[in-house]
């Protein structure tokens, strides 16, 4: 548990700063920050094991911490330098790891569902037991190549898990206003694949959940579809004022649901932790955090000699 | 009253088949929608039911006949009451068919790996009024001595992915009836049997779903070979194509790869209509990040798929319906794999250069014939890779010709013939001694009506035109 703390206040902290940084126009175009979400990825990176794939739409900051890619790395792709983990030609939106097992940072909403479906399908090719978790928000399931990918996914039986966020709001659209059947965990039902409803404000709900899903499809069993109920507590993305919602209902959520406000409760509770190690960890993160900062302000800009570079691999023609 | 039953037109391109088997004897009662015969196309073998009722008076195509054309009288049917003194009178003899031994091709499930090739392919070629394929045996990319042997474009293809699905167990074939089917248009026949439903999937039709998922495959180290069932349809599929396979490379600094082949028949079929019908040669060659191959003849056409399997880029690769069934000559050699991004000079020429691709290249060698008959030397240039292209290759020959002609099926505006005009004249204005000329479709959906369509799309005719035109003759 005091892990789980450790990383979605990582993850929290290094998300003000990229709010901080584009304030300061250093971060630049659209920034989509997952402050208010932490519980969701840090308990799933719970559920999994080593070789298990990750991807998730542009809102991504969160999941390649969580999947332990270095922080300096993340927040120099977020400043286009040479130092970012696409040297700076993907951006907030566009982050790969193959060597963390994260596949991106898709940026066209819901298109990494039938791409994490395909990871899914390599695994069961390939014959090892992996299981790809393919991430996705209350927006993009209303794209129909979520349901098409359902659909193969079931038929087929691929080791996958869809990992709904829902966070109230596709961009400035409540779901109530955007979807027919709001409880999105009942979206598989035609298809033949089971579905939960989980808290997604609360790590260990997550992680339990994340655990029975991930072992559903391991054993064979195909997809499960996890929809995970939170909330983000900033815009859309940077340039959304987010008049759509009463300040009175962010306060109520960051007041009473906070997830790292109930862990650190959980682990005072418990005994876990004293407050004495919870500041430890504070001081921890955020030199991690102002580290990465620097080295994003440090790192230079991609030599122009990137400009055609990586647009075809070598080896062909 | 006898009537006559007649040869059916059993698909949108066939022309004639082989009268398989009759399953009625003369005298038989038949009920209208009995099957009463085996009739093999190019593609399939097809039952033949009844329209009318009555009594099987006489049998004028008998069962294992070759290439009987659409609407030839098979059969006379006499109505009830009627004897075959009816028939007096009437012309019965056997119309035109050759007979040749009775024994039917194995229906499309029970072709094994290595299928015998369909006895009515490679008939098109004269039908079509498309100039015979060129012997391949000159090319310099043949090793000297090296055997030719007749292939169908369909059986290349096909021998294409069965021999880079045995050399790597990554490579697998999925889309819309690619396996038990047998291929829409039977380019993966026997896949199937030799490779199992692991490797060759039969997808739901669910084209942006099963692109995506491909895509995702070779993110996760696989090489798909994903089959469209044409390419009218991957347009549900074009935002996996470009904004997941063709960008990821860039997007993450080269760390992923995308190897996939996005494959199928491309641009007009034979009165299928406007939705059916389109050349997406100019969408895709737009795009960086992508290889986009359309090859003309069975030896490129094998050469290039292997060659874009094994690539590590993604690549699409455009056929054509039209030319699955014609035969070409193919080196016989183990291995036949050519390099991405070189055009081919198809014929030699000095007055002036002809660049096409796919099935245009079959009409600008048949132009190039006529054209030969009025004094006009024609070079005949294969682009067979449309992204990148081989400009230099084409450079070269107008510096020689100076003058150019270029032939799609596509339309004009913003075209690949467009973009050659705009090179040449960038890149060798001072060699050209006429503005170049495009050959195009019309700027207009593809009519269904016969006429219409013959009007809309460019043929032989049409280069013909264009190649006196920029020689200034006639």
């Amino acid at each position: 548990m005091l892990d789980y703390y450790r990383q979605m206040l990582l993850i929290r902290r290094f998300e003000e700063k990229a709010g901080q940084l584009y304030g300061m126009g250093l971060i630049a175009g659209f920034c989509h920050l997952y402050i208010g979400q932490e519980a969701v990825v840090t308990g799933m990176k719970a559920a999994i094991r080593d070789g298990d794939q990750m991807i998730t739409g542009y809102r991504d900051h969160g999941h390649m911490l969580a999947l332990g890619m270095e922080p300096t790395g993340v927040m120099a792709e977020l400043t286009g330098r040479v130092g970012g983990y696409s040297r700076g030609k993907g951006g907030s939106m566009h982050m790969f790891s193959v060597e963390k097992n994260f596949y991106g940072g898709h940026g066209i909403v819901g298109a990494q569902v039938p791409l994490g479906t395909g990871l899914a399908f390599a695994d069961k090719y390939k014959g090892d037991d992996s299981v790809s978790l393919t991430f996705f928000g209350d927006g993009a399931a209303n794209q129909g190549q979520v349901y098409e990918s359902f659909n193969m996914a079931k038929l087929w039986d691929l080791p996958v898990v869809f990992v709904i966020e829902n966070n109230q709001y596709a961009m400035g659209t409540s779901i109530e206003r955007s979807s027919s059947e709001t409880h999105l965990y009942k979206r598989g039902a035609s298809f033949g694949i089971p579905g939960e409803e989980v808290d997604g404000m609360d790590v260990l709900a997550v992680r339990d959940a994340g655990r029975r899903a991930v072992k559903h499809a391991r054993s064979g069993k195909g997809p499960m579809i996890l929809e995970m109920k939170t909330y983000r507590y900033r815009g859309h993305s940077m340039s959304d004022p987010a008049k759509y919602r009463t300040r009175e209902e962010v306060n109520e959520v960051r007041q009473h649901h906070d997830p790292i406000d109930h862990a650190k409760a959980r682990l005072l509770d418990e005994g876990w932790a004293d407050e004495a190690a919870l500041k430890a960890i504070d001081k921890e993160v955020r030199a991690i955090v102002a580290d990465a900062a620097d080295f994003a302000q440090g790192s230079p800009e991609p030599d122009a000699s990137e400009l055609l570079t990586d647009v075809l691999a070598p080896g062909s023609v | 009253m006898p009537t006559q039953i007649l040869m059916p037109a059993l698909s949108p391109t066939m022309e004639e088949g082989t009268l398989a088997k009759w399953l009625v004897k003369e005298g038989d009662v038949i009920s209208s929608g009995d099957v009463i015969a085996e009739i093999e196309t190019d593609k399939a073998t097809m039952e033949v039911e009844a329209v009318d009722e009555g009594v099987l008076g006489k049998i004028l195509i008998p069962g294992g006949s070759e290439n009987v054309s659409v609407n030839t009288p098979i059969a006379i049917l006499l109505e009830e009451g009627e004897d075959k003194s009816a028939l007096e009178g009437m012309d019965v003899s056997a119309p035109i068919a050759q007979s040749s031994s009775p024994s039917p091709q194995p229906s499309p499930q029970e072709v094994g790996a290595n299928p015998q090739p369909d006895p009515v392919e490679g008939k098109a070629v004269e039908e079509e009024g498309v100039a015979q394929a060129v012997s391949r045996a000159e090319d310099p990319a043949i090793p000297a001595g090296a055997a030719m042997v007749s292939i169908t474009l369909r059986d290349a293809l096909r021998d294409a992915m069965a021999e880079e699905m045995r050399r790597d167990e990554r490579v697998f074939l999925m889309g819309e009836e690619v396996a038990q089917y047998q291929g829409a248009y039977k380019v993966s026949r026997g896949l199937l049997d030799e490779f199992g439903p692991k490797r060759v999937i039969d997808t739901p039709i669910t084209e942006y779903g099963f692109a995506g998922l491909g895509v995702g495959a070779a993110f996760g180290g696989l090489k798909p070979i994903v089959e469209f069932m044409t390419f009218n349809f991957a347009m549900q599929a074009i935002d996996h194509i470009l904004n997941s396979a063709a960008k990821t490379r860039y997007m993450s600094g080269g760390q992923m790869s995308c190897p996939i082949v996005f494959r199928g028949p491309n641009a007009a079929a034979s009165r299928v209509g406007a939705q059916h019908s389109q050349d997406y040669a100019p969408w895709y060659g737009h795009i960086p990040g992508l290889i986009v191959i359309a090859p003309y003849d069975a030896s490129d056409a094998k050469g290039l798929l292997k060659a874009a399997i094994r690539d590590p880029n993604p690549v699409v690769f455009l056929e054509h319906e039209l030319i699955y069934g014609e035969t070409f000559d193919i080196p016989d050699v183990e291995d036949w794999v050519l390099p991405i991004g070189k055009a081919r000079v198809a014929r030699e020429g000095a007055d002036v250069t002809i660049v096409a691709y796919s099935r245009m290249v079959g009409y600008a060698l048949a132009a190039a014939d006529t054209l030969a008959g009025e004094g006009i030397d024609a070079e005949v240039i294969d682009l067979r890779t449309i992204r990148p292209l081989d400009m230099e290759t084409v450079i070269n020959s107008v510096k020689k010709t100076n003058r150019l002609v270029t032939a799609e099926e596509a339309w004009g505006c913003m075209g690949v013939g467009a973009e050659i005009a705009a090179a040449v004249t960038t890149q060798a204005f001072d060699y050209l001694d006429a503005p170049p000329a495009r050959v195009h479709q019309v700027e207009a959906p593809l009519a269904y009506a016969g006429n219409l369509e013959a009007l809309a799309l460019p043929g032989a005719d049409d280069i013909v035109k264009a190649a006196k035109g920029v020689c200034y003759v006639g």
